[in-house]
């Protein structure tokens, strides 16, 4: 394997295949029961089935593999194609995206859907604009949730593994508020943000004082703590049921339904169509995510924001300096959490159900995922690491193109998850430090653009 | 304030001190004082307590028994011993840098020297949410906290490096720079932990102005643990020697230098090379 | 007074069955300090191994329960270690020195994967297995009311017990776990000296994915139960239970076990189910605030 150094033993080609034959008897190994024997029910209880196909496939594909991997690693690459020329493009195509990608992407993500709804009004042709729309708020949710968490886990250092527990107080606090008293979303969203930090706070107050790992364990207890007392308090939140009939938010007072008085369509005086109230959610997604974007970039220019950093950096150096290190954590903590429970009423209110089923461990796990993906404290990467991993995953759902190739019986979104884990793995290796990895400092000396430039040309050639 | 006080009292007294960690009596029964305006070295062999009772003094460690007492120019003491570490350096202004260089090495090095000036600015930005909701002028104290910063690059030669990251400083920039940023929490007394080590002779010169300029420019007390006996013998007023956590010596540089038990203390434990006192 | 002993006994069945999963959580974060999100999956597939093995052995004829079962632990326990090892060895060695939190994304990219690998190769259904080892004793009784071990749960405790005797005296008498020790304190001088770190990380592997085999099959054999699933639950307990004991140390890992299973059945027991995990979460929630390394974890000084 790679550990053996790549050196030919005897001839290249025979010590090649010799190491494929070791990977493929070690893929033997692992697939021949768990892959090879499929356990089914019957009458008379369990009996295997065996699929030495799938196996012989299995093995094939990684003898095969590791060969062709071990042919192609004596090869001269040619230099054209050499990799610190990619990475060189890479670097300068990262300088230009740095440049011009957030406008560009700032300036589609409020046109595209407008641009594309009206195309479709005009033109009569059907796109499906509604799956299209979906798609697209639940990517900005998780950029929400991403950006949120980043503040608590990219620049304060502080590993959460329980960050859905905030999401789901957020919810069920709209939830909860709408139902009892009747409040709408817009007096909710506050609400539940406040509710959420505060919930942080009480959370964190006891735990903040571990050290990192301890406290990535205890936020993960803390997490599935909340979703049990969702799911066994019955009276107070529905237990499995969850809450149902949420309401939809108003848009000045405006509903979106169909029949009523104050309603959108009868305001503007064009005719009714449900896309309306979900281009609505859409950019109430989008101005929250750019509101959370905002304030945590303004933040990091804030003493507070840099006393995170640098907590995340040396905790011992912060406290030498007198940063009282408990506090710095508790706000990092508690912004977090709002963000999260603002994240969470809207998510209430998107869904109009909620049930503890959408706030297990998975959802943390993810939401982290998109953080240290995008690359740790990069608002950017976060953006771009939603992108793949959700929207990615979310179209793959829906490919059944996918059946012409692997038949009838295929079922994509089977896989999805699957494969969300796999490419979990591979980018992470692939990128250890993440899509986006620079960090800008907050504040120049010499604060000339000139000064910048200099710099970005040194990230340039490195 | 009038100068009888802060000649008569001293800034740090240290009285009685004693740390044990298991059945290992770290330091024992320490007393030493630390006068204003001067330079106080702690030197000793390997293992001696030196760094034990920095940590201490900086409230790292929870001493066992003893006083700190450290007075202030308008006659308030605090009392150290009984403060937590970030209390130490906030309301007794003693700041402190380490054996093992701390520095954020993923921040600029400007961004260091700001988070050092962390409760002023915090302050000045109306506790985060007056900033963020733009009702106070922050601005002004930021650009006020980057002239310090500024003023302290200059100090330690590292102006031209302002804008990098920390950690891609070489190893005597970083250690200038760590006592920069100890000297941006505007402390009454500074605590060095070996500022001289691993430095070459040219950044141990530059090291010597630093300190004496701190001292007589400044007007700040010093405390330092130094191994390098260029550095203690050119620069200190005062030393204290210490061996298995008790004090041996004390007095001035040439007191030190001839004291026997201070020679039989470094000869019983130490080659040779280190003891050109 | 009976009904409490019954508890007891269950749940030290239980606790020995968290124990010798989170032996393997502890080992690992020993030696590269991080934390192995897919060793309950890893868990999860000892107990599908076992189960495809026992039912493999019954269709060709091999029904003695003696020798069925040295078979089924040992075939498990080697597929299952292989298991581990391509997991250490795809996922964390490429990242041995990067910066800590991506181990552990990839090692949540793991358990992901190994969940939805065995849910789609075996099935999302749950796999029901007749009982294989019946019999119970009869501790005591009294007004009807019988104090009873089965004799799984014997086998259960038996088997934890010797398996935390080899595992103790493996790593304190011999090379293997001498190395494993000094590259808990130092991996570049352990290198320097000559161990193989890459060669001792992985055997950690190994060993922590035999003893979740062992775990794996013995909870199919005492629920009767497994689906693909089992891993993220006994994973977390488990987890919960090393650091409760004082993650890095062996014998903390097997008391966190031994709590947290007591705990579970106790709360169980006298106040209801539904809120065991919250019991459990909150013991370990309040250890931790008052002593900060675990139960038997080294206290940590800071070094400053």
């Amino acid at each position: 394997m790679k550990s053996k150094p790549s050196g030919p033993v005897s001839t290249p080609f025979s010590s090649a295949v010799a190491d494929a034959g070791i990977a493929a008897f070690i893929a033997l190994l692992l697939t021949s029961l768990v892959l090879g024997l499929r356990t089914t029910d019957t009458p008379a209880g369990l009996v295997l089935v065996p699929r030495t196909g799938l196996v012989v496939l299995a093995v094939s594909i990684v003898f095969f593999g590791r060969l062709l991997l071990n042919m192609l690693r004596g090869k001269k690459i040619p230099s054209n194609l050499r990799i610190n020329t990619l990475a060189e493009y890479h670097s300068r195509f990262f300088v230009w995206a740095r440049k011009y990608s957030g406008r560009i992407f700032l300036t589609a993500a409020f046109l595209l859907p407008l641009i594309l709804l009206l195309a479709e009004r005009q033109t009569g042709a059907r796109m499906p604009l509604r799956y299209w729309f979906d798609i697209a708020t639940l990517v900005l949710t998780y950029i929400m949730l991403g950006w949120g968490l980043n503040i608590v886990v990219g620049l304060a250092g502080l590993l959460d593994l329980g960050y859905v527990a905030f999401y789901a107080v957020g919810a069920y606090s709209y939830g909860l508020l709408a139902q009892h008293f009747g409040f709408s979303f817009w007096i909710c969203l506050p609400l539940a943000g406040l509710l959420a930090a505060f919930w942080g706070i009480i959370l964190g107050f006891p735990v903040l004082r571990l050290r990192g790992d301890y406290l990535a364990i205890v936020t993960l207890a803390f997490g599935e703590m909340i979703r049990i007392v969702l799911l066994n308090w019955y009276q107070f939140t529905g237990g499995p049921d969850g809450l149902s009939g949420i309401p939809r938010p108003d848009f000045f007072g405006l509903t979106f339904k169909r029949f009523g008085d104050h309603t959108f369509h009868g305001f503007l005086g064009i005719e009714y169509s449900s896309l309306y109230r979900i281009l609505f959610l859409y950019y109430i997604i989008l101005m929250l995510a750019l509101l959370t974007n905002a304030v945590s970039r303004r933040l990091r220019r804030l003493p507070v924001g840099r006393a995170w950093e640098a907590m995340r950096e040396d905790e011992i150096a912060c406290r030498s300096l007198g940063i009282n290190t408990v506090n710095t954590k508790l706000t990092a903590f508690a912004t977090g959490a709002m963000f999260g429970g603002f994240a969470g009423s809207f998510f209430a209110t998107r869904q109009g159900f909620i049930s503890p089923e959408s706030f297990t461990f998975i959802e943390s796990a993810i939401i982290l995922a998109i953080v240290v993906l995008g690359g740790m404290g990069s608002q950017a990467g976060i953006v771009i690491a939603s992108i793949v991993m959700i929207g990615g995953f979310e179209l793959l759902r829906n490919m059944q193109g996918l059946k012409l190739v692997f038949g009838d019986g295929f079922d994509p979104s089977l896989y999805r998850m699957l494969l969300f884990g796999m490419a979990m793995v591979a980018i992470m290796v692939w990128r250890p430090g993440g899509l986006v990895s620079a960090r800008r400092p907050t504040i120049f000396l010499t604060s000339g653009k000139t000064e910048r430039d200099k710099r970005a040309r040194k990230g340039e050639k490195q | 304030m009038s100068k009888s006080l802060s000649k008569h009292t001293p800034l740090l007294d240290v009285r009685n001190l004693t740390m044990k960690f298991g059945g290992l009596i770290a330091v024992n029964a320490l007393c030493f004082e630390a006068r204003r305006n001067e330079i106080t070295a702690i030197i000793g062999p390997n293992g001696a307590g030196k760094t034990t009772v920095f940590n201490c003094l900086t409230g790292f460690y929870k001493p066992d028994r003893g006083a700190i007492i450290l007075t202030d120019k308008d006659g308030r003491s605090h009392s150290l011993e009984r403060m937590s570490d970030f209390r130490i350096n906030n309301k007794a202004r003693v700041a402190r840098t380490f054996q093992n260089i701390r520095l954020f090495g993923g921040m600029s090095v400007l961004e260091n020297l700001l988070v050092a000036q962390h409760h002023k600015l915090m302050r000045a930005s109306g506790l985060t949410i007056g900033a963020l909701l733009g009702l106070v002028s922050y601005r002004e104290k930021e650009r006020e906290a980057v002239e310090k910063a500024s003023y302290w690059l200059e100090k330690t030669g590292l102006t031209n490096r302002a804008d990098d990251l920390a950690g891609d400083l070489p190893y005597g920039d970083q250690r200038r720079l760590e006592i920069a940023r100890a000297m941006c929490t505007e402390p009454r007394l500074l605590c060095l932990d070996e500022p001289a080590a691993g430095l070459n002779p040219g950044e141990t010169k530059i090291l010597n102005e630093l300190l004496l300029d701190i001292r007589d420019q400044q007007n700040i007390s010093i405390l330092l643990i130094e191994h390098d006996m260029s550095v203690v013998m050119e620069i200190s007023d005062h030393i204290v020697v210490l061996d298995y956590g008790c004090k041996i010596s004390e007095g001035s540089p040439e007191h030190v230098r001839n004291d026997p038990g201070v020679i039989a203390a470094y000869l019983g434990v130490e080659d040779e090379s280190e003891v050109r006192l | 007074m009976e009904y409490f002993l019954q508890q007891l006994v269950n749940g030290v069945t239980l606790g020995s069955i968290y124990g010798l999963v989170a032996i393997g959580y502890t080992m690992v974060y020993g030696i590269i300090g991080m934390i192995n999100f897919a060793h309950g999956d890893i868990f999860m597939i000892g107990s599908f191994v076992s189960l495809i093995v026992i039912l493999g052995l019954f269709s060709v004829g091999i029904t003695w329960i003696p020798l069925a079962l040295v078979l089924v632990l040992a075939i498990s326990m080697m597929i299952t270690s292989a298991w581990g090892w391509i997991v250490e060895r795809l996922a964390y060695r490429p990242l041995r020195n990067s910066f800590r939190l991506a181990p552990l994304i990839t090692a949540i990219g793991m358990s992901i994967t190994l969940q939805n690998f065995v849910q789609i190769v075996q099935g999302a259904r749950v796999k029901p297995l007749p009982p294989v080892i019946t019999g119970h004793f009869t501790l005591m009784e009294k007004d009807g009311f019988a104090v009873q071990i089965s004799l799984m749960q014997i086998i259960i405790i038996m088997t934890t017990i010797f398996l935390m005797m080899a595992f103790s005296w493996l790593i304190g008498n011999t090379g293997l776990g001498r190395a494993q020790r000094a590259c808990e304190q130092d991996r570049t001088m352990a290198a320097l000296l000559g161990i193989d770190v890459d060669r001792t990380i992985s055997l950690t592997f190994v060993i922590g994915a035999a003893l979740a085999a062992v775990a794996g099959l013995m909870y199919l054999l005492y629920y009767g139960v497994i689906d693909f699933y089992i891993g993220f639950v006994a994973g977390i307990k488990a987890f919960t239970a090393a650091v409760l004991g004082g993650i890095g140390s062996l014998p903390g890992a097997m008391l966190g076990g031994l709590v947290i299973g007591l705990i579970e059945t106790f709360w169980s027991a006298y106040f209801s189910v539904e809120y065991k995990d919250v019991a459990a979460f909150s013991t370990l929630a309040i250890v931790l605030i008052f002593m900060p390394s675990g139960l038997l974890g080294k206290p940590e000084t800071e070094k400053v």
